[in-house]
């Protein structure tokens, strides 16, 4: 498995889809129900990608990939994020 | 919102609502000192820039003559109000970016800079509690930024670092660090190789270090980790099992390139 970074990184890269600071969005994994900030999920940097998984049962709760003309923006892997004004 | 100035609040730092973070803007590059065998800083103009926390970091975008492009994340050395930041980086060998920030640029090139982003590795000069820092190689970039925005806000908050380095050589802000101001309390260890008649011998840190040179959980500091993922994830595992909170243990991994 390549190392991973911090959910910190997306804030850049979500900026450019979202109006607010995605990192400080707190969001529920499908998977196994933890709830946690964005900020502290584990981010997988791949060269046209990011694979971001959950801190706790590490299944994935997004996906961003760049297909150049557009972004692809999975979110199956959360059930709903909750976001501070 | 054409005057941001006017914007400013208390801390110097332009609501994020007043400046626009999500375009990149082009930053000149003022200065270039190095920092360490593999590391440089780099003080960057760039006109637009609204200021940042903290412990922020900022995406720097390099274009190719061929149009290829390679963004990286990299948090910023400086802090408050201003159109200059400051950043460091450390050498990756065979990155993609960093050796060319590291060798090749010059003062008067040209940068691409998106930011300041990130609310959550942030402290904030209002915040009075006691701070843990630990940082381990070039992590120690966002929380250089927060003890320099503890000195510029004259704060009283408790702040203690412990800088884990490689070897002697490696430090970043060596000088500054060993000039603290009144309240911040600094500890050196070294995984590696150790200065002359250093009383601990060179060894990657442990629960034992955390638990002699770190704020305890008692005192409900706010820690904030940054460093490679490795070296990140074994000191915050470890806080944890000391007794700190995990909502009290805010990382910042890097991988590197």
């Amino acid at each position: 498995m390549t190392s991973h970074v911090d959910g910190n990184i997306l804030a850049g890269p979500l900026s450019d889809l979202f109006r607010f600071d995605v990192t400080l969005a707190s969001a529920r994994c499908v998977s196994c129900g933890k709830v946690a900030m964005l900020a502290q999920a584990m981010v997988y940097v791949q060269p046209k990608a990011y694979v971001v998984r959950c801190s706790n049962c590490d299944d994935m709760l997004m996906t961003i990939i760049d297909e150049g003309d557009a972004t692809q923006l999975d979110l199956s892997g959360l059930v709903w994020m909750h976001v501070p004004h | 919102m054409s005057d941001v100035t006017s914007e400013l609040q208390d801390n110097g730092v332009a609501p994020a609502s007043a400046v626009d973070t999500t375009v990149w803007r082009v930053g000149t590059v003022v200065s270039a000192e190095r920092e360490s065998t593999s590391g440089r800083s780099l003080t960057i103009d760039v006109p637009g820039w609204g200021g940042n926390l903290a412990g922020q970091h900022t995406d720097l975008r390099l274009t190719a003559p061929d149009g290829y492009q390679a963004v990286r994340s990299y948090s910023i050395a400086s802090a408050g109000a201003g159109q200059r930041i400051e950043l460091a980086i450390d050498e990756v060998p065979n990155g993609e970016v960093s050796p060319y920030l590291v060798e090749d640029v010059m003062v008067g090139d040209q940068l691409e800079l998106r930011g300041p982003l990130g609310g959550w590795f942030v402290w904030r000069p209002e915040d009075t509690g006691p701070v843990q820092l630990i940082g381990g190689g070039s992590g120690i970039v966002p929380l250089i930024s927060m003890i320099r925005s503890r000195a510029a806000a004259n704060s009283a908050a408790p702040f203690r670092l412990l800088y884990s380095l490689r070897a002697p050589e490696d430090a970043f802000y060596r000088g500054e660090l060993e000039r603290p101001a009144p309240g911040l309390d600094v500890t050196w260890l070294y995984t590696r190789r150790t200065p002359d008649d250093w009383p601990r011998p060179a060894a990657r840190i442990t629960a034992a270090d955390l638990a002699a040179v770190t704020i305890p959980p008692s005192d409900n500091p706010m820690v904030f980790v940054c460093g490679p993922t490795g070296f990140v994830e074994a000191v915050a595992d470890a806080l944890v099992g000391l007794g700190h909170p995990a909502a009290r243990v805010k990382t910042e991994r890097f991988g590197g390139a």
